[in-house]
């Protein structure tokens, strides 16, 4: 079968043939470039879906070359909204910084009780391996590079209902600006993630949390802007 | 001038710069990926620490399981030290926010953590977090280090440290994304630079880059490897994958069949005595082996293995629920390594410290014990900071020079113009082979002999290999191949000393001497390189 690889010198996709057989696109990749063309570069880790460090895009979609069955006909692209350093090898370094943009860490701790139900609470977001996959498939990056994006929002998440963070509302305030608002809900993260983090959904609960703890949407007050005011705040809390 | 240089950013390298930071030391982390990229997410199954959260357990146990374990090769001072240092080690993790996996008992803090079996334990010991224990603590690790500002340099390879009159003054590095190469000047060192286990290439469960850097380093440098021939093999990979499949699958009541439908071996054995039971099926019963979890039903599996399950479907069309788990036994852990004192620090170079895998701190001895391997980075990576923190304190100012920079600028400038002519993919593949069929699970002198010359051979022939992809920047090319030829400089120092140890002890096993011999060989096997 063949398989067209986006080439960052040439600025053009690369055909290559490889063996018509089941196997991943990490496979195909590591056996092209050490059989057919040693320039070709990528990178890659433990095989097993679990050290994020193998996201691209096959066919416009991102997924874990790992974890792809590669078919024929493919088209592989790097990450989008990522520096790209060489063919599918891209810069981290700017995703990675909205971890600590975000506060997305235990601010102070408090011993708790926990049970196998709290357990349940973070199991799911503290899957993430950091892949950007969610990044890349963001559309809010293509308007606004400082959005704090879908995987640090839901480690943002992950802290904000772990009993053991006594300040709860540090991890609230660092997600208002450049942050749970300017997500659309469009739930691309959601479908993109390999260990089935739903992101949106976690956005929208730290949003319920925000106006909880006094915080509104801003384009909800921007869209009230000019209207008479009736002294009455729809979204303050009682 | 740096205080700590941190080289690894893996459990070890994170928890060690967290330490040094806090002991008041400025830290820098250096690491050839990104840290969560790190062998520390692959750790499923648990991390070991006497809490007896499920059942009565006390930290004398777990000394006692870990030097049973290690057949007589561990040091008992530096074990009673990590199993004494767990539930401390465990609490800490606790107080970062790892997800740990729970209990429902109304009690609090870590006693509501929930404890597995693993093999070679007397009682449930192993904390987890599902099978994503090793992930989990590593990204709050890392989340940790960015809450302390903890500074990193990323896609940056280590070429060789720098020393001077056998103290280590800092490293070079090859930024990947440049192609320049650094000198980084540091007052003390820790390496936490992984283990040795992919020169297995395709027959071992570690990632790619696996391939001991870091002990190569410290062999050029001056410094002493021990115990290099004591390599775990892992029972339970996915057979076409080479894929692992946790202990806890048998910890959790899982067990192995051949095609005859029958059970051939305790489960909750030791890895070695496994590993070599299921080899034997395969290669001297002709049988193929299975890992069968079926009986403990979808709820359970999908709530304790849950990636176990993921795993067997995508790589080997296989539903654990409903079929058995074709598996074979590869390598998966290096027990030797960096030969390192109580203080951790390297034999014959101070100021330089190793943890974690790179490391033979002597706890794991001839085989290791699951969920030792986390306690070990955890527990001796905040030992690790805090003395090499306080070698800082007291080391000379002194900048090194550039000798050592304008070596390796030559160094790589040679590989940039030398003429490939053979193909180092290739042998990487043939080196892997080599290594499993003649320094895997059953050895023989014979056999060793001849892996022996053939690593020779291939050592030869290094200089004719290289690189056809001259690209200055983003080489991984070049990567693959510093990677092959550290992994080459380390074979004959396994093969040698598995030459040498004519027994057979934990993960050794040699078929002409087939019991253990004390009198001979109760002592480590230590190389180091004279001028």
């Amino acid at each position: 079968m063949e398989i067209f690889i986006l080439r960052s010198e040439t600025q053009s996709y690369n055909a290559y043939t490889i063996e018509n057989k089941e196997t991943t696109l990490l496979n195909a990749l590591t056996q092209i470039k050490s059989k057919q063309d040693n320039s070709l570069t990528f990178s890659a880790g433990c095989r097993s879906s679990v050290c994020g460090t193998c996201a691209m895009r096959i066919n416009g979609r991102e997924v874990l070359a790992c974890a792809y069955k590669v078919q024929n006909n493919d088209k592989i692209e790097p990450l989008n909204y990522h520096p790209i350093l060489r063919d599918l090898k891209v810069d981290k370094t700017k995703s990675l910084s909205t971890i600590s943009k975000t506060n997305a860490w235990l601010h102070q701790f408090q011993e708790a009780s926990h049970t196998h139900q709290d357990e349940k609470l973070t199991e799911k977001q503290s899957d993430c391996i950091l892949c950007s996959a969610c990044y890349s498939a963001c559309p809010v990056y293509a308007v606004n590079p400082d959005f704090l994006g879908p995987f640090s929002l839901t480690k943002a998440y992950r802290y904000s209902v772990d009993k053991r963070e006594r300040e709860t509302k540090k991890v609230i305030d660092a997600i208002q600006v450049n942050g749970v608002w300017d997500c659309t809900l469009c739930g691309e993260c959601t479908s993109v993630c390999p260990k089935g983090i739903d992101s949106k959904m976690d956005i929208t609960l730290l949003r319920g949390t925000s106006v909880q703890l006094g915080y509104d949407d801003p384009s909800f007050a921007t869209q009230n802007f000019g209207t008479p005011d009736f002294g009455f705040d729809p979204n303050a809390g009682f | 001038m740096i205080d700590v240089l941190v080289i690894g950013s893996g459990g070890a390298g994170l928890t060690s710069a967290l330490s040094a930071k806090s002991s008041g030391a400025s830290v820098l982390v250096i690491g050839k990926t990104y840290p969560t990229n790190a062998q520390t997410s692959m750790a499923q199954g648990g991390i070991n620490a006497s809490l007896g959260n499920m059942e009565e357990d006390h930290i004398s146990l777990h000394i006692q399981d870990t030097i049973k374990s290690a057949k007589g090769l561990c040091d008992e001072d530096m074990v009673r030290q990590m199993c004494g240092d767990a539930p401390d080690t465990i609490e800490w993790l606790e107080s970062l926010g790892v997800p740990f996996s729970r209990l429902d008992n109304n009690q609090k803090g870590v006693h509501t953590i929930a404890q597995r079996q693993m093999g070679g334990a007397s009682t449930k010991r192993a904390c987890y977090a599902q099978d994503y224990t090793g992930l989990k603590i590593l990204h709050t690790l890392y989340e940790t280090c960015l809450k302390n500002e903890i500074k990193f340099l990323n896609e940056t390879y280590l070429l060789n440290l720098i020393t001077q009159d056998g103290t280590v003054k800092g490293a070079i590095f090859l930024d990947i994304l440049s192609g320049e190469i650094k000198q980084i000047n540091a007052k003390s060192v820790i390496m936490a630079t992984g283990g040795y286990g992919s020169i297995y290439h395709n027959y071992t469960t570690n990632s790619y880059g696996s391939c001991g850097d870091g002990i190569a380093s410290v062999l050029r440098a001056g410094g002493a490897v021990s115990d290099m021939e004591f390599i775990q093999f892992h029972p339970t990979a996915l057979k076409h994958s080479n894929i692992l499949i946790s202990e806890s699958a048998r910890g959790e009541g899982g067990y192995l069949i051949n095609g005859k439908n029958e059970r051939f071996i305790d489960e909750l054995k030791p890895r070695d005595e496994v590993a070599r039971a299921i080899f034997e099926q395969l290669h001297h019963h002709n049988q193929e082996v299975f890992l069968d979890v079926r009986h403990l039903g979808e709820e359970a599996l999908m709530e304790l293995l849950p990636q176990e399950v993921e795993l067997c479907k995508l790589h080997e069309h296989v539903d654990p629920i409903k079929e058995l788990i074709p598996v074979k036994p590869v390598a998966h852990y290096t027990m030797g390594g960096i030969d390192v004192d109580y203080a951790l620090e390297v034999e014959g170079i101070k100021g330089c410290f190793a943890v974690g895998e790179c490391s033979n701190a002597k706890v794991h001895g001839a085989n290791r014990l699951g969920g030792n391997s986390l306690l070990e980075i955890t527990a001796f990576g905040k030992l690790a900071g805090e003395n090499a923190y306080k070698h800082a304190v007291y080391a000379s100012n002194k900048e090194a020079d550039e000798t050592q920079l304008l070596k390796d600028k030559a160094f790589i400038k040679n590989i940039f113009e030398q003429q490939a002519t053979i193909d180092f993919y290739e042998k990487r593949e043939i080196l892997g082979k080599l290594f499993y069929k003649k320094v895997g699970i059953l050895r023989d002198n014979p056999s060793l002999h001849q892996a022996l010359d053939e690593v020779i051979a291939l050592s030869v022939n290094l200089k004719e290999m290289g690189i056809t992809d001259k690209h200055p920047t983003n080489n991984t090319n070049l990567i693959e191949f510093l990677e092959f030829s550290n992994a080459l400089l380390l074979a004959p120092t396994i093969i040698s000393s598995a030459i040498a140890r004519d027994e057979s002890r934990g993960a050794h096993y040699k078929i002409e001497f087939p019991e253990q011999n004390d009198n001979a060989f109760k002592k480590h096997i230590v190389i180091q390189w004279k001028d």
